[in-house]
């Protein structure tokens, strides 16, 4: 589903490479934790797969676009496979929870008729039924993420790419995030998530890639966030 | 396309940049009015020069002694004249005006006034008054060829007279013209600045228009199509306001000399036609602007 040839990317400001002859490859419906410290290359790795930036050598493909290759005029294809969330949340605070999860779809032109359907739908897979007019601002941190998955995983994208999606989160609340991307994994959308949280990467004992200075260290299926050190 | 969507985004936009909105409206309105002021000043010189170009003449005044003893052209010296200039082909037909005619003529153009009185008709001369084929291109030869012949005091060309309005309706579109050049730049720099401001603040919502995928067409036509709304609706003003101008002080300034025949009058039809062409040049200014702005500093 998603595979990195030797991939480096050097930013003109930096000498170092942010990263550094990179190859991955994530199986259809893997569930993969990026780690690393603050600087290894976490962020610079979701935005090669985003197309927000392009690779200066390697290959990226993603199911089966060449990322790194792509027309500009064909790059809102790819963004229409991929789902995102962020730490941040990005939700538009002028507009209801409902409103907020209809605007992804609004945007890429799709009908009224189907947005009013699928909608509901998946709020309540996010567990947000009923509250679909609320503001953003009325909502708890956890609920404002859900909005924000709900909002990614509408339009059922092949990939969901979450850059510390629990970072502003308390550790119960995280727990529930946690669980809700597990489930939106089971429905088959692989799943790449960036994070500094030890204890979710330890209970969940799911793949696990560390990068440290732009370089892939360690590559393990079931893995901890600290072994080995 | 959901043109409902779109439709919602720039009157957002719109609504959220209010007074710079309003800004850009008047700026463009001004800017565009200033066009039309000129367009109607380029149209009032072609219609005033199309009025004269049929009035105008070449006139053949002739010597003292000629005009004083010569009374119906008849003698050698004026008959030969108005052979000459009737034989050539640039001369459309001869028209002499003896001393006494210029006389009662003078008379009756200052009536009432003292000149009128001081005047003998010894001071005036008689004249051959030549209609030409083409003004423009005639004038100069027959000036020519006239000046230096016997009994021919001296040849007035009366594009001359008139060159003075032509040069003040010349100089009210050039001024015109370089108000509008320096409004247009103006209002450019504003439409520019506006798109950016309106991008900026909608910045959160271009970001998740990206990252979901959305067409660069759909996440860029809401800033176009509200830079195109303000620029037409500029225009639809500086049309109102050149119609209002006609009425409340164009059609006073000029009543004088338009009833006088001395130029034509603007008529609102001649508004209407220029304001016509204001929409789309408005429409097209903005959209251009707004779409090169896009282009070159905002990411979308």
């Amino acid at each position: 589903m998603i595979r990195l040839e030797r991939v480096t990317k050097m930013y003109k400001t930096s000498t170092r490479p942010a990263l550094d002859r990179v190859s991955v490859s994530v199986e259809k419906g893997e569930f993969v934790f990026l780690i690393g410290p603050s600087g290894s290359g976490k962020s610079t790795f979701l935005r090669l797969l985003l197309r927000e930036d392009v690779p200066t050598r390697g290959n990226i493909f993603v199911s089966d676009l060449n990322v790194a290759k792509l027309p500009r005029r064909r790059v809102p294809r790819l963004r229409q496979r991929i789902g995102c969330v962020f730490q941040d949340f990005r939700l538009l605070p002028n507009k209801t929870v409902g409103g907020n999860v209809a605007f992804a779809l609004e945007v890429i032109g799709k009908q009224a008729s189907t947005i009013r359907k699928v909608v509901p739908e998946v709020l309540e897979l996010v567990g947000l039924e009923g509250k679909a007019e609320r503001m953003p601002h009325e909502l708890s941190g956890g609920e404002q993420q859900r909005v924000a998955i709900a909002r990614a995983f509408v339009n059922r994208p092949l990939v969901l790419l979450a850059d510390e999606p629990t970072g502003n989160l308390d550790p119960d609340t995280s727990q529930d995030i946690m669980l809700l991307l597990e489930r939106i994994n089971r429905t088959g959308t692989t799943v790449v998530m960036a994070t500094h949280d030890h204890s979710i990467v330890d209970s969940m004992r799911r793949r696990v890639v560390e990068l440290d200075l732009g370089q892939v260290v360690r590559d393990e299926s079931r893995g901890v966030y600290g072994v080995g050190r | 396309m959901r043109t409902d969507f779109v439709a919602r985004e720039v009157l957002t936009g719109l609504r959220r940049n209010v007074t710079m909105t309003v800004a850009m409206v008047l700026t463009t309105a001004i800017s565009l009015g200033l066009v039309g002021t000129g367009l109607l000043a380029v149209n009032t010189i072609d219609s005033t020069e199309r009025l004269y170009s049929d009035r105008l003449e070449v006139q053949v005044s002739l010597t003292q002694d000629v005009s004083s003893t010569d009374t119906d052209c008849s003698q050698p010296i004026c008959a030969n004249l108005r052979t000459t200039l009737e034989n050539s082909p640039l001369v459309e037909s001869v028209d002499f005006e003896s001393q006494p005619q210029a006389y009662e003529r003078f008379k009756e153009l200052f009536a009432g006034q003292s000149i009128a009185e001081v005047v003998r008709p010894q001071s005036l001369p008689a004249t051959l008054r030549v209609k030409l084929v083409d003004q423009d291109t005639g004038a100069e030869a027959i000036r020519q060829a006239m000046a230096d012949q016997v009994g021919v005091r001296n040849v007035i060309d009366q594009r001359d007279v008139v060159a003075k309005l032509f040069d003040f309706l010349g100089g009210v579109r050039n001024v015109t013209f370089a108000l509008a050049l320096v409004q247009a730049v103006a209002a450019l720099l504003l439409i520019s600045n506006t798109v950016q401001v309106s991008a900026y603040t909608r910045r959160t919502e271009v970001g998740v228009m990206r990252l979901v995928g959305a067409t660069r067409w759909y996440t860029q036509l809401p800033f176009l199509i509200e830079a195109v709304v303000t620029g037409v609706v500029g225009a639809v003003l500086a049309s109102a306001g050149l119609i209002a101008a006609k009425f409340v002080f164009i059609d006073d300034l000029l009543a004088g000399i338009a009833q006088n025949g001395v130029i034509p009058p603007i008529s609102l039809l001649d508004v209407v036609q220029v304001s016509i062409y204001l929409v789309p040049i408005g429409a097209a200014i903005a959209a251009i602007t707004g779409y090169v702005t896009l282009r070159l500093y905002v990411r979308l």
